[in-house]
C-alpha cells in the first residue's frame, strides 16, 4: 500500500513540475516576443554561450571523431570495411554525435552556469529588484538567454561537425595510412544537405531545452545555497536527460 | 485619505497564516515603521504591497487606486513610483554601482545612458559616495557602502514612495545609525512616504513618525513613534524592552 502511495505521489509531482514548467516557458515566451527588447544582453549571452562553449564543444567533437574512425576500423577491419570508415564517421558526426555532445557539453556548462547565476539572484533578492525597477525579469534575464542559445547551437554544431570529421580524418590519414584525397572524397560524397541540416535544427532544440531548464531551475530556487546547489543538479540532469529523450524524437521524424 | 492603505489583508502559505486581515494607513509625507519579530509576517507584508506576492483576500490602495492584481504598464507605472531597499541590498553583482544606480532610469524609463549616469552620481554623492565608487563592483564595497548604494539606487527615480526592509541589518551600530539618519534626510528631501520594516528599536524610533507592532500576522498596535514606551500594549512593551518573559515568550514556548 505504501508503495502504491509513493509511486502515485511521484507520479503526480512529475506532472506537477511539468506544469509548472510548462507555464514558465509559454509565460517566458509571452512576454518575450513584447518590447523592449534587450539586444545587448542578446549579443552577450550569444559570446557566453557561443564563444566560451568553442574550446569545450571542438575538443570533444575531436577526439570522438578520432574515436569513432577507430572503432569503425578495428570493428570493420575483419570484413574489409575501411573505405566506409569517412562515410560512417561523416555521417555519425553531423547526424547525432555533432548535435548530441555538442548539446551535452553545453547542458554541463552553460545549464549550471544559468542556474547558478538566476538561483543566487533569487536568493539574494536581485530578482525582486528587478520587478521593484520597472523590469520584467522574465524579457530581461529569461528570454535573451533561450533565444541566444537556439541561435547559437547551431553554429557551435557546425564546428562540432567539421572538427569530428578532421578527427577522423586525422587518424584515418596519419594512423590507419589512408589516401587523404580519397578520404576527403569518400566524406563528400555520401554527405548530404540534409545531415547537416537535421544536426542544426536538433541543436536549436536543444539550445532551447538547456537554457530553459537552467532558467527554470535558478528562478525557481529557494533556501540558500544549498538550494542554488540543488537547482544547479537538476537543471544539469534535466537537461541531459530531455537531450538524449528530443534527440530520439527528432531522429525518428527526420529519418524515418 | 490615506496615501497608501491595506485593507484586509489576508496571505496563507498551505496551512500556514501569515497575514490575518492586515489593516493599515499610511498619511503621504509620513514615515511609517513595521516593528516586529522573526517570523512575524513582516516581509511578507512589504511583498504583498509590492505585488510580489498576492494575497489571498483584501487589498492594497495606493494614491486612491487599488494596486492588488495590476499587471503589465498599470503595474509597471505603480513601481516607477516606488523606491525599495532590500536587506542584502540586492544590488546587481555583474553591473558597476553607477550601473546598478541607473538600472531603473536605463531599463524602466528608456534613458539615454550618459544622461542616467550623470544622475547615477548625484545620487551617491547625496549618500556620502564619490564619483570614483560608480566605477566599482558591488563586491568591491563594504556592507555599509552597499546599503547606501541601495539606497540611492532607491531614490534615483524620484519616487513618490520608499520601502526600506531591515535597513540597518547586518551593520555595526555606527554604519547603522548613520544609515538611519540618511534615511530620515533623503525621506525629507526627495518628499516621499515611507514605510520600514524593522526589528531594530533605535533604528525606528530614528526612522519613524508613527509605529505599527506586527505580530503573528496582526497589528497589535498603531500609534505615534513618540508614544511606543507608552503604548499600554503588553507585547509591544515586551517586544521594545527586549524582555525575556512575557505574553511573546510564552506564544513561542507554546509552538
Amino acid at each position: 500500500m505504501r508503495f502504491i502511495i509513493l509511486l502515485g505521489d511521484t507520479i503526480l509531482s512529475a506532472f506537477r513540475e511539468t506544469g509548472r514548467i510548462c507555464v514558465f516557458l509559454s509565460k517566458s515566451l509571452f512576454l518575450g516576443i513584447q518590447p523592449p527588447y534587450f539586444w545587448k544582453l542578446l549579443l552577450s549571452q550569444m559570446f557566453r554561450i557561443g564563444y566560451l562553449s568553442l574550446p569545450v564543444v571542438a575538443l570533444t567533437a575531436f577526439f570522438t571523431g578520432a574515436v569513432l574512425a577507430l572503432q569503425i576500423y578495428y570493428g570493420g577491419n575483419q570484413f574489409n570495411s575501411e573505405s566506409i570508415i569517412a562515410s560512417i564517421v561523416a555521417l555519425g558526426i553531423t547526424r547525432e554525435l555533432g548535435p548530441v555532445l555538442a548539446g551535452l557539453m553545453v547542458a554541463g556548462r552553460v545549464s549550471a552556469a544559468i542556474a547558478a547565476e538566476l538561483g543566487t539572484m533569487r536568493v539574494t533578492d536581485q530578482i525582486d529588484a528587478l520587478v521593484t525597477l520597472s523590469t520584467n525579469p522574465f524579457k530581461y534575464l529569461v528570454m535573451p538567454r533561450i533565444l541566444a542559445a537556439v541561435l547559437v547551437l547551431p553554429l557551435l554544431t557546425i564546428v562540432a561537425d567539421v572538427i569530428g570529421i578532421l578527427g577522423g580524418f586525422a587518424v584515418g590519414v596519419e594512423n590507419l595510412g589512408f589516401n587523404p584525397s580519397i578520404y576527403v572524397q569518400n566524406t563528400l560524397d555520401f554527405l548530404e544537405r540534409d545531415d547537416i541540416t537535421s544536426g542544426m535544427i536538433k541543436s536549436a532544440v536543444f539550445g532551447f531545452l538547456i537554457t530553459s531548464m537552467g532558467c527554470y531551475y535558478g528562478f525557481n530556487s529557494s533556501g540558500g545555497a544549498q538550494g542554488v546547489g540543488r537547482a544547479t543538479t537538476n537543471a544539469v540532469v534535466a537537461s541531459s536527460i530531455l537531450i538524449l529523450a528530443s534527440n530520439y524524437i527528432l531522429t525518428s521524424v527526420f529519418f524515418s | 485619505m490615506a496615501f497608501m492603505e491595506l485593507k484586509g489583508v489576508h496571505k496563507r502559505f498551505g496551512e500556514k497564516i501569515v497575514l490575518d486581515g492586515i489593516d493599515l494607513e499610511v498619511e503621504r509625507g509620513s514615515s511609517l515603521v513595521i516593528l516586529g519579530g522573526s517570523g512575524s509576517g513582516k516581509s511578507v507584508m512589504l511583498r504583498c504591497i509590492l505585488g510580489l506576492l498576492h494575497p489571498e483576500d483584501g487589498g492594497v490602495w495606493i494614491d486612491g487606486r487599488e494596486t492588488t492584481g495590476l499587471r503589465g504598464r498599470a503595474r509597471e507605472e505603480i513601481l516607477s513610483r516606488i523606491g525599495m531597499l532590500f536587506q542584502n541590498a540586492a544590488l546587481f553583482d555583474s553591473l558597476r554601482v553607477w550601473e546598478n544606480v541607473a538600472f531603473g532610469l536605463i531599463q524602466g524609463r528608456g534613458m539615454p545612458s550618459r544622461q542616467a549616469k550623470k544622475i547615477a552620481i548625484e545620487k551617491l554623492e547625496s549618500v556620502g559616495l564619490g564619483e570614483m565608487v560608480g566605477e566599482l563592483r558591488p563586491s568591491e564595497l563594504s556592507g555599509g557602502m552597499q546599503k547606501r548604494v541601495a539606497l540611492a539606487r532607491a531614490i534615483a527615480g524620484d519616487p513618490d514612495i520608499l520601502f526600506f526592509d531591515e535597513p540597518t541589518t547586518g551593520l555595526d551600530p555606527i554604519t547603522g545609525a548613520i544609515i538611519d539618519r540618511l534615511i530620515v534626510d533623503t525621506v525629507k528631501r526627495v518628499g516621499a512616504t515611507a514605510l520600514s520594516i524593522t526589528h531594530d528599536i533605535n533604528s525606528a524610533r530614528t526612522i519613524a513618525d508613527k509605529i505599527a507592532m506586527l505580530y503573528k500576522g496582526r497589528i497589535l498596535w498603531h500609534g505615534e513613534a513618540a508614544r511606543l514606551d507608552e503604548s499600554g500594549n503588553e507585547y509591544v512593551d515586551q517586544f521594545v524592552h527586549g524582555r525575556t518573559e512575557g505574553p511573546i515568550e510564552m506564544e513561542l514556548y507554546k509552538l
